[in-house]
Order: structure tokens, then C-alpha cells, then sequence
């Protein structure tokens, strides 16, 4: 395509909500405008995009150290304690043959979480390199980190689930565990972090006509 | 049969995800635009839009009514039973303390798919009596907003894993309010997914 030019590059910018075009003045990219048709919040680009999504990338691994050491569940039984972590239970799945769930478990809380934080890095590094290498692939990779990142969530509702039903007394008891709440927050914090990146960044690097302050 | 006008005379739209500059294409009755230079979707035609948004919310609404009054799960050990709602559950994990994991699930599996599902009423059922209600705007960005907080389809996977690991401990019976939690699922997705929000903002500017 020959034209190839970012609206920012003309001074206007699209309205996330109602898709309404406007103008912006060029040297306010960061600020944030008021959509004159729906009012909400236009940013021609997200503020500190960079900075904040790196912020909470690495709060996310700081939350992801205690959320697999310590316990997600506490099961109390006929006089016996066993406390499961993330991976003891995806373990305790498989060898007891049900290895599906242990996959869905082992995916949902270990593998997707990992996954997203790394391509969310590779991306932040990627923009700040200012790589040229296949936009339109990164572009898809951003969508699947934004995509991904709320299937995390399973291991949190089975605990909530065990710790509601189960509750017999002295023969069985749940509890959730203090991992259960740090997980909760890699997955809130990585939600946060996906949305904090502005994808239109790498595309920016694409077009050395645009101007950027 | 109309006649295709001039591209320069086709709207402007920006890509949300690359930011590029096109020229809004003529789309067929039940086409999609992708964005020509990252290949974001930016809008689809869907036919009777405001229809099947209003019967899949109304399905939906009652789908969650039922999911929250029958019981959830009923669980059975060692002659000793307990059942559980959706409500219930979570009071249950807010007085063992635990109020933070209580907001989390009380957020994304009741209020968020609630207010998304009276909010698609409110903004789509005026519209379809040729109204426009009083703040649709603000009520509509809400709805977009709180759709991606709207965790229903996760919750159920949840279910199905806790299933698995609960049937060797006692008798699992899933109670009716499970089944209709699983059919909310697939309306209220499926009613965001019928949502043209062009419709919305053309409405509102006929009106102004």
C-alpha cells in the first residue's frame, strides 16, 4: 500500500467507544481529549504506555513468586491437614488419571500467565528497539496476550467453589490459602498491563514520517 | 440497487489497534471490515442487530434470575449434605474472611454479566421504538467497558474442574441453577456479539 499513514501523522485521532474521527492538535498526542460525541476519554496515545505496562509486568512476577510457593488450598480432614500449591494440585491430578483437568489447571495458572507476561515483555522491548520486524504478527500477538490473560481466573473460581461447598465440619473442610490472593492479583495485574500497552505504538516505528515528540 | 459512491466519499474510520487512516469501505448485508493494514476487525453488518440483542438479553436475564435463586451444587458426605447458590458461595468465602477473592468472584460472575445484560435493555430496547433513552452515552461506554469484566465462561470452567475434583469426596447433584448458568453463558455472548454499535451513535446524532 503506498499511503500508509497513522491518523496521529494527520492530526486526528478515532474515538475508542463511537469511532468518531476528530482532529487533534499534533503536539497533544498524550493528552487525553473528550470525545465531543460520547465523551469518553480519547488518548491519541495511552500516556507512559511504556513505562506503566513495564511497572506492572514486573509486579506481576513479583505476585507470581508467592502464588506457586505457597498454598492455594487447605483441606482438613478426619484429623489430617494437606495443603495443595498450584503445581502440587495440577500433580495430584494427574497421577490420580483425571490428567485432563490436570492439564486445564496446569494451563490455565501456570502456562498462560507465563506465556502472556513473556510476550508482553517481548513486545514492550520489541516497540523500544524500535523493530521494524513483521508489525502485522505482532499485532496479533498483542491480541492474544489481551485475549488470553482471563482464562486464568479458572484456579481462582475452583477454590472459591471447594472452600463454599465444602464446609462439613469435622469431616471435611476447605480453606483457601494465601496464594489463592496473590494469584488473584497476577491475573488483575496482567489484565491491567495487557490493556496499559498501546499497540499502536509499534506500528509508529513503522512510519518514519510521523512526527513524534 | 445502489450505487457505490466515490471513495472519497466514504467515511473516515481510525484502526483502535494500529491507528491507520482508511477510508470506510461499502460493506455487504452480512460483511465485516478489517482494518487494511493490521487486520483488526473494526465492524461487522449483522442483520435484525437490535432484535437478536434485545431476545438474547431478555433470555439472558432470565437465565440469570433462575442461576441465582435455585440452588448451584448440592454436595453429600458422610450423611451430611449442604447446597450452595451463587450468592451463598460467596457470602460463605467473605466470613471466612477471605473478602478480597468475595469481591473478585461477586464482580466478574454476578454484578459484571448483571449490568451488562440491563444495560444492552436499556441503550437497545428504546432504539428499537425509535427512542433514544436518557443517557445512553454514558450507559453505553459503561457497557463496553464492563463486557471484558463479565467472567461467566471462565466461572463455568472452574465448575467443571472443582466437579472433577469433588466426585471422589462425596455425591456431587448439580442443581438447576448450574444448567441455566451454562445457557447465560452462550446468550449473553451471544448478544454482545449481535451488538452494532454504529446503530447506537447514528441514532444519537438523527437526534442532535
Amino acid at each position: 500500500m503506498s499511503h500508509q499513514n497513522s491518523a496521529l501523522s494527520t492530526s486526528l485521532t478515532g474515538c475508542h467507544a463511537c469511532n468518531l474521527v476528530m482532529s487533534i492538535h499534533e503536539d497533544a498526542q498524550h493528552h487525553a481529549h473528550a470525545c465531543p460525541r460520547c465523551g469518553s476519554k480519547v488518548h491519541p496515545r495511552i500516556h507512559h504506555s511504556l513505562p506503566i505496562t513495564w511497572m506492572l509486568v514486573c509486579l506481576a512476577f513479583l505476585f507470581y513468586i508467592p502464588a506457586n510457593v505457597l498454598p492455594m488450598t487447605r483441606v482438613v480432614g478426619l484429623g489430617q491437614v494437606q495443603e495443595d500449591t498450584i503445581m502440587s494440585g495440577v500433580i495430584y491430578f494427574i497421577q490420580s488419571g483425571s490428567w485432563y483437568i490436570g492439564m486445564v489447571i496446569f494451563i490455565a495458572s501456570v502456562f498462560v500467565p507465563m506465556l502472556k507476561l513473556t510476550l508482553l515483555m517481548f513486545l514492550l522491548i520489541s516497540v523500544q528497539r524500535k523493530s521494524q520486524w513483521r508489525p502485522r504478527e505482532r499485532a496479533r500477538i498483542y491480541r492474544i496476550t489481551e485475549m488470553v490473560g482471563r482464562w486464568s481466573m479458572v484456579d481462582i473460581y475452583v477454590v472459591t467453589i471447594l472452600v463454599a461447598l465444602v464446609n462439613l465440619g469435622i469431616i471435611a473442610d476447605i480453606d483457601a490459602g494465601p496464594a489463592a490472593l496473590y494469584f488473584a492479583g497476577v491475573v488483575i495485574i496482567t489484565i491491567f498491563a495487557a490493556k496499559s500497552f498501546d499497540p499502536r505504538l509499534i506500528w509508529d516505528n513503522i512510519e518514519p514520517q510521523t512526527k513524534r515528540s | 440497487m445502489e450505487t457505490t459512491a466515490p471513495l472519497s466519499e466514504q467515511p473516515l474510520v481510525v484502526c483502535h489497534a494500529c491507528d491507520m487512516l482508511q477510508r470506510q469501505p461499502r460493506i455487504a448485508h452480512h460483511g465485516s471490515v478489517q482494518c487494511c493494514r493490521c487486520g483488526m476487525l473494526l465492524f461487522r453488518n449483522i442483520p435484525n442487530s437490535i432484535d437478536r440483542t434485545i431476545a438474547l438479553s431478555l433470555a439472558g436475564l432470565i437465565l440469570f434470575v433462575i442461576a441465582n435463586i435455585f440452588p448451584f451444587l448440592a454436595f453429600e458426605a458422610g450423611g451430611q449434605s449442604t447446597q450452595t447458590n451463587l450468592v451463598e458461595g460467596v457470602r460463605q468465602l467473605y466470613d471466612q474472611g477471605i473478602w478480597a477473592l468475595a469481591g473478585l468472584v461477586l464482580f466478574t460472575c454476578i454484578l459484571a454479566p448483571l449490568l451488562q445484560l440491563l444495560l444492552m435493555l436499556y441503550v437497545f430496547v428504546p432504539l428499537k421504538f425509535s427512542r433514544v433513552a436518557v443517557y445512553t452515552r454514558p450507559a453505553y461506554r459503561l457497557f463496553l467497558r464492563i463486557t471484558e469484566w463479565n467472567m461467566i465462561e471462565v466461572f463455568i470452567i472452574g465448575v467443571l474442574v472443582a466437579l472433577v475434583k469433588l466426585v471422589k469426596m462425596a455425591d456431587i447433584i448439580p442443581g438447576t441453577a448450574m444448567w441455566s448458568f451454562i445457557g447465560l453463558v452462550f446468550v449473553v455472548t451471544g448478544a454482545a456479539a449481535s451488538i452494532d454499535g454504529r446503530l447506537v451513535w447514528r441514532r444519537l446524532d438523527e437526534r442532535s
